[in-house]
């Protein structure tokens, strides 16, 4: 009945609202408001800290960077030169032993956490009680009280005087400063040996490939470890006789006050690893047993009806559900090591941040020195986030 | 409906916060003196954890010491005498000290701080007159056998950062061309606990704070510090720059307590001072018509509440740092100038 609606339409009635009174504008004129309004809030915070800092003569100058950082890094660098070395590099350091630190530290409190984890569900009374006591016990104290804790507990019992080190067989010297071992370093023919090994290596993987076509073809049991074993060895040998033992150990000597020569791991460096290592793992820990526990439990009644055995169970039916469970949490977890590794400064580790307060310190420029501070940690938050979303996003659940 | 009026709201909040913002932050007027006046009390930044020069004494919780005496002086010299209420003590690092005289967090800086030329000239404040003259110097436990910091070569070193004293002793052993390792900490304690507990081989610092964490090491006969003086520390007052009135004000506190010295004036002679007749004495005192505090925007006789409170700088001197002190430092450069130091006050007319 087309005639019977247009008798009734009103155009008067249905002509279009005027725009101010058009929802859709109003949204979209409110949303460009809030964007000028935010713009403008954040150009007033910035000019006036940059004008004010100026009318005080404190002008944020990023050139105070291109300084010499004017004192010496006893971490992470040998031959550092105070007088030549710029801030920009000692920042650079400092970054790199932050670096030594989280990596360390992340691969540490993830298998030390998932074992707690495991443990904590164990039916065996003693370690399960064990595991929950740790949990309860690091969760609930501050971490810069149990780096001050282990700092102090390390250098105790360490022995005190230099001569007294421990010696572990390598030889491997403890006292209360660092663990002082030997180092190893190539000749200058140690590139034969490499390129040796790296052609032993290419030859190998070519006849792995070789062998599984075999036995495609034939049927023929492939063995390829059999092959590509002997024959990177090989090479290797050869490499190392032509280079004439192209390794140079060095050991740590005795002096007056310090050992020196080979490398070291210096007491800052292992109280803030361990710490971390031992704080996080108790996060970690909980994140496991919850992600184990979300798997439903017919899962697990399912694996023991197919007579499955306790541990193929946990690694073939139970870990690979929990781990998508884990994922995401365990991701702040890491993010949380990284950022609680600036409580390195509280026992003189020289990490990035502690560089930075120093740079600030000699220099004034807190202003920059934080800016770039805050730069630094926000992209290596953001990086070991980004690693964590593309582990997520690869084991999510597929549906089909 | 209701969603988009909160959200209007906002940026409309958040635009008048905006344009506010600039005239917010518009001078808050007038010296630093009026705003002490204003508020009633002085805050006086000092060190804290520095037996000597700025400590809590255990027993009452009292704030003591070298500069906090200063500090006290600068409350009396502004307000008559010096009460619980008029002065307030904040304890900063050596990392936070600077920026707390910058954000005008404390009025002034009474804190072992050098005097350096970047210092003055970058970071928006001005130093007073020079109120002890220091030196750095390396502490050792005296079984240790070194005797001078050639003997130092491959030691580990203890050292506060963010402090001169790291950048003069890394000058120091590289110009001898030793090697050593720095270990540095934020807490002056901290670096003790280092030397105590073999951390390190030695402790370097300004020789009035190694004379210091001497005197709170748990055995001080053990260390010995080094006759090598490396560097000048002259410690002086900060204040922020560009508040000429409140400059004046603190310097002439300073020389206040140095002229009293060389006139002999102490906490306990000054009342016989004030019937002095010598016309000198009298004005120094701003007893009569002369002139003296006032030409600060001070009480005339500020010097005598000066004394009263404090005494003069040797009294200072000696109840803190002195030879019967703890610590037991020599007057040394901190004699008066007519005692062979370097402690002059300016002419008093």
């Amino acid at each position: 009945m087309p005639d019977q609606r247009a008798s009734t339409f009103d155009v008067a009635r249905h002509a279009p609202v005027p725009f101010w009174r058009d929802i859709r504008f109003i949204q979209a004129f409110l949303q460009v408001l809030f964007l000028v309004a935010v713009i403008a809030f954040g150009y007033t915070l910035i000019h006036n800290l940059v004008n004010n800092l100026a009318d005080n003569r404190m002008a944020i100058n990023f050139g105070a960077f291109d300084r010499p950082f004017g004192t010496n890094i006893s971490e992470g660098t040998t031959d550092f030169d105070p007088s030549t070395t710029s801030n920009w590099e000692a920042l650079f350091i400092g970054f790199r032993n932050t670096l030594r630190v989280v990596a360390v530290g992340l691969v540490g409190a993830t298998l030390l956490g998932v074992l707690i984890g495991i443990g904590r569900l164990s039916s065996n009374f003693l370690v399960r009680s064990v595991t929950i006591a740790y949990i309860e016990l690091f969760r609930n104290t501050p971490l810069l009280v149990q780096l001050y804790f282990l700092y102090r507990g390390l250098r105790v019992t360490m022995p005190e005087r230099i001569q007294d080190s421990y010696k572990l067989p390598g030889p491997i010297y403890v006292n209360r400063r660092a663990v002082n071992f030997p180092s190893i370093q190539g000749t200058e023919k140690v590139e034969i040996f490499y390129v040796l090994v790296l052609i032993g290596l290419v030859l190998g993987i070519a006849l792995w490939i070789w062998r599984l076509r075999v036995q495609d073809r034939t049927g023929q049991p492939a063995n390829v470890l059999r092959w590509f074993v002997p024959t990177v060895l090989l090479f290797a040998a050869a490499g190392w006789g032509l280079a004439g033992g192209p390794f140079r150990v060095e050991h740590p000597q005795l002096r007056r006050f310090n050992f020196e020569g080979g490398d070291k791991l210096s007491m800052e460096y292992i109280t803030l690893t361990l710490g971390l290592i031992l704080y996080t793992a108790a996060f970690i820990a909980d994140i496991v047993r919850a992600g184990i526990q979300a798997v439903p439990y017919g899962q697990i009644e399912a694996a023991r009806a197919q007579g499955f055995t306790n541990n193929q169970m946990l690694r073939l039916i139970v870990l690979p559900q929990a781990l998508r469970l884990i994922i995401p949490p365990l991701g702040n977890q890491y993010l949380n090591l990284a950022k609680n590794s600036s409580l390195g400064i509280a026992i003189g580790f020289f990490d990035v941040y502690n560089i930075a307060s120093i740079i600030s310190n000699q220099t004034g420029q807190s202003v920059a020195v934080f800016a770039i501070m805050m730069a630094i940690y926000l992209s290596t938050s953001l990086a070991i986030s980004l690693v964590m979303n593309a582990v997520n996003y690869s084991l999510r659940l597929r549906s089909r | 409906m209701k969603k988009v009026r909160l959200f209007g709201l906002l940026s409309a909040l958040l635009l008048i916060m905006s344009l506010a913002a600039p005239f917010a932050s518009a001078q808050e007027g007038g010296s630093i003196l009026d705003q002490v006046r204003a508020r009633g009390s002085l805050i006086c930044g000092v060190n804290g954890g520095l037996p000597g020069f700025g400590y809590l004494d255990p027993d009452t919780g009292q704030m003591l010491g070298f500069d906090a005496d200063f500090c006290r002086a600068l409350a009396a010299a502004i307000f008559g005498e010096v009460t619980s209420d008029n002065l307030v003590f904040v304890q900063l690092t050596a990392a936070e000290r600077f920026t707390a005289v910058q954000n005008r967090q404390v009025d002034v800086l009474f804190r072992n701080a050098t005097w350096t030329l970047q210092r003055d000239a970058e970071l928006g404040i001005d130093f007073g007159p020079t109120n002890f003259y220091d030196g750095q110097g390396v502490m050792v436990p005296a079984d240790l056998g070194v005797s001078s910091i050639d003997d130092l070569d491959g030691a580990s070193i203890c050292v506060l950062t963010g402090t001169t004293t790291e950048l003069n002793i890394t000058e120091a052993m590289e110009k001898r061309g030793l090697s050593y390792e720095l270990v540095k900490f934020e807490q002056p304690t901290q670096t003790l606990g280092g030397l105590e507990e073999g951390r390190c081989d030695a402790l370097t610092s300004d020789i009035s704070q190694l004379a210091g964490l001497r005197s709170s090491a748990a055995d001080p006969g053990r260390y010995i510090i080094l006759p090598d003086v490396i560097s000048k520390e002259p410690l002086s007052p900060a204040y922020i720059e560009g508040d000429p009135v409140w400059a004046d004000v603190v310097r002439w506190t300073v020389y206040a307590t140095i002229q009293a010295e060389e006139y002999g004036i102490t906490q306990a002679n000054i009342d016989e001072f004030l019937a002095s007749d010598d016309a000198a004495i009298q004005r120094f005192l701003g007893q009569g018509d002369q002139a003296s505090g006032s030409l600060l925007g001070l009480d005339n006789d500020f010097v005598v509440n000066i004394i009263r409170a404090v005494g003069n700088y040797g009294e200072i001197f000696e109840r803190n740092v002195g030879v019967n002190s703890p610590l037991g430092l020599e007057r040394g450069l901190n004699a008066l100038w007519s005692d062979g130091g370097l402690i002059y006050a300016p002419a008093w007319r």
